[in-house]
């Protein structure tokens, strides 16, 4: 056990700044546990939003040190036995207090995307899907939703004005899984994804993928992907060359039918 | 001070944390690296396929990738095995014909995009490191909107390849007629990590099934999807592995035309 | 929000208003909103982050996708005798009969659970189960099942939209917390809160309420449960007048982590073991084979042969005594350790890396491996866990009708752990989550008919002023800091209400608690309204320690051991025990104990089983279809059966 020193930022939307605590740091513990630990000794009141702590809801998004994670993974071995930890609540959402911010602009987008669309003539319990064929999407699924991807990613994270028109990597996952998932019924997912949702506006660098705490390779697999299928329905010469010649302005089936 | 003034991550409602960025790693080392890394091999290349010469070893018929097809005017005539039809001109490289399409599939590579949009273009130069810029629009309208191109520059990329590999073939080549040496285990190892890098394209994951719904219909396709997406797995790692085997592919081919080193025979 | 603003409180009403956003408050939500009926969802926390998402093995359903023997009747029996046959027959009967159903229904939502070569939902096997029958996706299912509720809700809200209905249809209102139900005349008629981003207080009328708020694990220190599960559910029905019962079942899942200390009480999913993971002491021995209780033996191997044979041929093999009941594995577990086999942090090994290559477990248990790789540091494809017993799940909750879960308050209803009966003495693993699917819906369902029925219910300027005055107390008060007094009530719990109880330790915890009582009604919140965790669990408090003054009294008086509730000075069933409910109300503001009959099996269900196993947990009495002659809801009981 060691006694350390951490700086963490407090305040609301109306100012705020770091507040610093000397706290008892003992083997095996993470930043969640000294936050914990706080609370309980030194700021009753420090806000500081989670649930499970065991790395499965998503709640406790925050920056450590400059970088987005979850406060109960972040293991306090990582960091050097003398280094100041600082930890300071997201910052592309509106700030609630301390350490917790306003995250409703995920819940908003969310509400814009259109949900799953059920195969028409299917009743529950018919559903026949292969498990090749729902991998794809079961990778999206895993998304606890702690919005670290949509906090790091630069298109809102540095321009306040994006935000109404980019949805964010959260909701691209979502296109994707949709798009891929064999049974939905809609055909628009990829148009809505450029139109509606600004993938255009991602220029894949990558950030959401690299702070994902379950390791979504959100810009491999979903991002790019989406890419492709959109420059395949738009921007691809042999495909719209192919259309021209044999289909005589026919949509390629792909886009058209999702049973292919 | 206005709070407008601010950037985006420092200003109210959101915390108000004067530090535009609170990163104590080193987080400037990947985007210097890859500025040196690419703007080295940029000077190189650049060099290179303006130089006009040492591009061809007649006696064992290596021709480095910079040079093919050797299509123009100026090429030795050994060397151009798909005919010599553009303008022989210092501002014009031999390998017309290949070499911007080249440009492009690299330009528009997912992975190079991420690189040179971090090094270069710092938007953004490190995962919440605040972007370079005060506006922002991606990829969304004119010159950028064009990165959707990267399919048709990768089928451009996969016919240059094969290209290469021909060249690669036509190398095992001695005076005596058959030959195998050090240049054909270069200009063979070169050709291989091409397609590495090549096959393993997102577009090219997109085109072998990404683009399929149901995998389980296509279970061929699926295979291939399956063996591209492991290729892509390493994308990057490719990326630079062929910018350093293209390179030093060129040199080796330079350097033996050049009568610097010869070439280690083993057989011929 | 301005100064003025934060003193005013917020007015809603709604027909159907559901308390808790896990699966069974989302899937009554959806029932409710599906009936016409306006609906509001209050979640503690934010939407989707409920304690379902902590589910990983899967939801039990008698689909009979893997194995075609399965039938709702094989789950039925799975159920009862796992609840040790104090299970209320008529919610374990629906509970089977339906869950298929409320699994199908999902997919049409959008889930995507693992299949099967044919296409079908894939089922895994899971301890006391007959056969294979949790639907599953790896081991995240409950991600699964509240993305897929809260994606349809989204769904529901968008229909709304293009409909042209009022947003207030269908509304989740995140982050808020109930803190008191307004009643009249036997009637609920609405409920108060806190918003936490300000400490705005919120009023609503709603004629019907659906309760949804799951468990009271925080009352334990370690525990499996997430920080909301503090009993609030649980004790907002007792002061509005609903009873509580079974309260002295709490089931310590066997395998929680017990190394490293940030990580204690996190869940192995029993899928490890499913899979061929196996217990071992600090001496290396597969004690399980030690631990097989009579009333088990024919369905669980007792050698490691046969149990190794199992997991390829199920038909002709006994199952692996590491699968018994998790009531059975968590004693076992106590007992190795207690005699000195356990591990340097005080558990016994679980290994499967020894059993299974590295690519399989990391396949098969995906979010195993990454939790303990990330959390802990440690692979679990390389070196065996540590675990140990961890406050997981209360059988006990709001006694509820089973076919409408309404429960003594009209127009209140209940579903999911919140509610109790379903599971008698113990739960199956994977039956939680169709639980909460089969009973939340028929919430949703009775509690739209009920509200269609009922008038719009006024809330009077008094109640609320009231209640808005007991929510601000601890800001006046003087007494304690909120973290040491969870400290010490989860202490009490802890030493003197955990997995071994015996009638001295109980008495003594009760007079723990009751010395408690004075310092909880004192606790002090320092600082302002606005996001303020020291207030909420200052509030939060008061719930824990009704929850737990009802679990110590019931398990002090339940002197026999059964399922999650063992005592080490009367070991073994009673066969007269299992006829008696324990039921807590609350009269003043003290809870009382009193005894009820647990309503007799029909013949029909009877008939499911064996004549020689019913013998093992009843009278001759009961199973011979005669009424019993001895009755415990008025004496105490004499005789006891030994279990093993």
């Amino acid at each position: 056990m060691s006694t350390r020193t951490f700086r963490v930022w407090r305040g609301d939307a109306d100012g705020g700044d770091f507040a610093e605590f000397d706290v008892a740091v003992n083997e095996g513990e993470v930043i969640l546990d000294v936050v914990h630990r706080i609370q309980a000794e030194q700021a009753p009141d420090l806000a500081v939003r989670w649930n499970c702590k065991a790395g499965k809801c998503g709640s406790c998004s925050a920056e450590v040190n400059g970088t987005p994670r979850l406060m109960c993974m972040t293991r306090m071995n990582l960091f050097d036995e003398g280094e100041q930890v600082t930890i300071t609540p997201l910052r592309t959402f509106p700030v609630v207090r301390d350490l917790v911010t306003d995250v409703s602009f995920n819940y908003e987008k969310a509400r814009e995307m259109p949900a799953f669309a059920p195969p028409a003539g299917l009743e529950p319990g018919e559903y026949r899907m292969k498990q090749v064929d729902v991998e794809r999407s079961q990778e999206f699924r895993k998304c606890i939703e702690c919005f670290l991807c949509q906090n790091t990613c630069h298109v809102v994270r540095d321009h306040e004005e994006n935000k109404p028109p980019f949805a964010g990597p959260r909701l691209f996952i979502r296109a994707a899984e949709l798009d891929m998932h064999p049974l939905d019924a809609r055909d628009d997912r990829r148009e809505a994804a450029q139109d509606d949702q600004g993938l255009g506006y991602c220029n894949i660098t990558k950030c959401c993928t690299e702070v994902c705490p379950e390791h979504i390779r959100i810009t491999d697999n979903a991002i790019i992907p989406m890419k492709e299928r959109v420059a395949g329905d738009r921007y691809d010469p042999l495909v719209w060359l192919g259309r021209k010649i044999f289909r005589k302005g026919k949509k390629p089936t792909e886009a058209k039918s999702p049973a292919d | 001070m206005t709070t407008t003034d601010e950037p985006a991550v420092s200003r109210p409602p959101r915390a108000a944390i004067k530090a535009r960025n609170l990163r104590i790693d080193n987080w400037r080392r990947g985007p210097i690296l890859t500025v040196l890394g690419i703007t080295a091999w940029v000077a190189y290349a650049t060099f290179r396929v303006f130089y006009q010469g040492d591009y061809w070893v007649a006696d064992y018929h290596y021709l480095t990738p910079f040079y093919s097809p050797c299509v123009s005017v100026g090429c030795v005539p050994e060397s151009a095995h798909f005919g010599r039809f553009i303008p022989d001109s210092p501002l014009i490289p031999y390998a017309a014909l290949s070499l911007p399409f080249l440009l492009a599939f690299r330009l528009t590579c997912y992975y190079y995009r991420k690189a040179y949009y971090r090094s270069f273009w710092l938007s953004p130069p490190a995962c919440a490191v605040p972007d370079g810029h005060t506006r922002y629009t991606g990829e969304t309208r004119f010159p950028l909107i064009l990165q959707n191109f990267h399919r048709y520059f990768f089928y451009l990329a996969v016919a240059i390849s094969l290209v290469n590999s021909w060249d690669a073939v036509l190398a095992f080549h001695s005076p005596d007629g058959f030959g195998f040496g050090l240049g054909n285990v270069v200009l063979t190892a070169n050709v291989i990590l091409l397609w590495c890098y090549t096959l393993g394209c997102h577009s090219c994951r997109h085109v072998m099934g990404g683009r399929l719904k149901h995998f389980s219909k296509h279970p061929v396709r699926y295979r291939l999807w399956t063996l591209s997406s492991a290729l892509n797995d390493r994308h990057m790692m490719w990326a630079w592995i062929t910018l350093g085997s293209l390179a030093l592919t060129d040199f080796y081919v330079m350097a033996v035309a050049a009568g610097w080193f010869d070439d280690l025979r083993f057989i011929n | 929000m301005s100064d003025n603003d934060i003193n005013e409180v917020e007015h809603l009403a709604c027909d159907v208003l559901v308390i808790g956003a896990g699966g069974a408050g989302l899937r009554a939500a959806v029932e409710a909103r599906l009936a016409g009926k306006s609906v509001i969802v209050i979640s503690k926390s934010l939407f989707g982050k409920a304690h379902t998402v902590m589910a990983e093995g899967g939801a039990a359903a008698a689909m009979g996708n893997v194995n075609s023997n399965d039938n709702w009747q094989v789950h039925f029996r799975d159920t009862m005798r796992g609840g040790k046959f104090l299970n209320d027959y008529r919610m374990a009967e629906l509970h089977a009969r339906e869950a298929p159903q409320r699994i199908w229904e999902l997919e049409t939502y959008g889930a995507l659970f693992d299949r099967t070569p044919d296409g079908r939902i894939s089922q895994r096997n899971f301890g006391g189960h007959e056969y294979p029958r949790l639907a599953h996706v790896g081991d995240r299912t409950g991600l699964e099942l509240i993305r897929t509720l809260q994606q349809k809700l989204v769904s529901l809200e968008q229909d709304d939209q293009a409909a042209g209905e009022s947003e207030t249809k269908l509304q989740v209102i995140d982050e808020t917390t109930i803190t008191e139900l307004f009643t009249e005349g036997g009637a609920v008629k609405g409920a108060f809160g806190y918003r936490r981003s300000t400490g705005r207080f919120i009023a609503i009328a709603a004629p019907a309420v659906v309760v949804a708020t799951g468990g009271i694990g925080r009352s334990f220190k370690v525990t499996s449960n997430s920080w909301e599960y503090t009993g609030d559910g649980h004790a907002l029905a007792l002061r509005a007048g609903a009873r509580l019962i079974n309260m002295e079942f709490i089931q310590f899942h066997p395998t929680g982590m017990v190394w490293p200390p940030s990580v204690r009480g996190i869940l192995v999913t029993e899928s490890v073991r499913g899979d061929g993971g196996v217990l071992k002491n600090s001496s290396g021995e597969r004690f399980m084979f030690d631990y097989i209780p009579e009333v088990f033996k024919a369905q669980y191997a007792d050698n490691p042969e046969e149990a190794d044979r199992w997991y390829t041929d199920p038909d002709s093999n006994r199952r692996p005594p590491e699968l018994l009941p998790r009531d059975e594995v968590a004693r076992a577990i106590n007992s190795e350790v207690k005699a000195g086999r356990g591990t340097e942090h005080g558990g016994v090994y679980l290994d499967i890396a020894s059993r299974r290559d590295a690519e399989t477990i990391r396949r098969g248990l995906p979010s195993m491996y990454h939790q303990f790789k990330e959390l802990a540091d440690v692979d679990i494809t390389a070196e065996p866990m540590e675990v140990g017993p961890t406050c997981h799940y209360i059988m006990g909750g709001i006694e509820v009708d089973a076919d409408t879960t309404a429960s003594a308050v009209t127009g209140l209803f209940a579903a999911g752990e919140v509610s109790g009966g379903m599971h008698g003495s113990n739960r199956l693993g994977g039956n939680s989550l169709s639980d909460l699917l089969v009973f939340g819906k028929r919430a949703g369902e009775h509690a739209a008919e009920h509200a269609t029925a009922a008038a719009s219910p006024k809330l009077t300027d008094a109640e609320i002023a009231a209640a808005a005055e007991d929510a601000l107390r601890p800001f006046a008060n003087d007494g304690e800091n909120p973290y040491e007094l969870q400290n010490a009530l989860q202490a009490i719990n802890g030493r003197l209400v955990g997995i071994i109880r015996k009638a001295g330790e109980l008495e003594e915890a009760l007079t723990e608690l009751a010395a408690l009582k004075e310092r909880i009604a004192n606790v002090n919140a320092a600082g302002g309204r606005a996001y303020n965790p020291g207030w909420h669990l200052a509030l939060d408090l008061r719930n824990m320690y009704v929850c737990s003054v009802a679990t110590a009294l019931a398990a002090l008086e339940r002197d026999e051991s059964r399922g999650g509730h063992t005592r080490e000075d009367a070991p073994g069933m009673n066969p007269d025990w299992r006829k008696v409910n324990l039921v807590a109300s609350f009269e003043g503001d003290d809870v009382r104990l009193t005894r009820q009959p647990v309503p007799a099996m029909t013949a029909e269900l009877l008939g499911l089983f064996e004549t020689a196993e019913l013998s093992k947990y009843m009278t001759p009495e009961e199973y011979q279809g005669g009424s019993a002659t001895t009755d415990l809801t008025t004496t105490d009981p004499t005789a006891t059966v030994e279990e093993s």
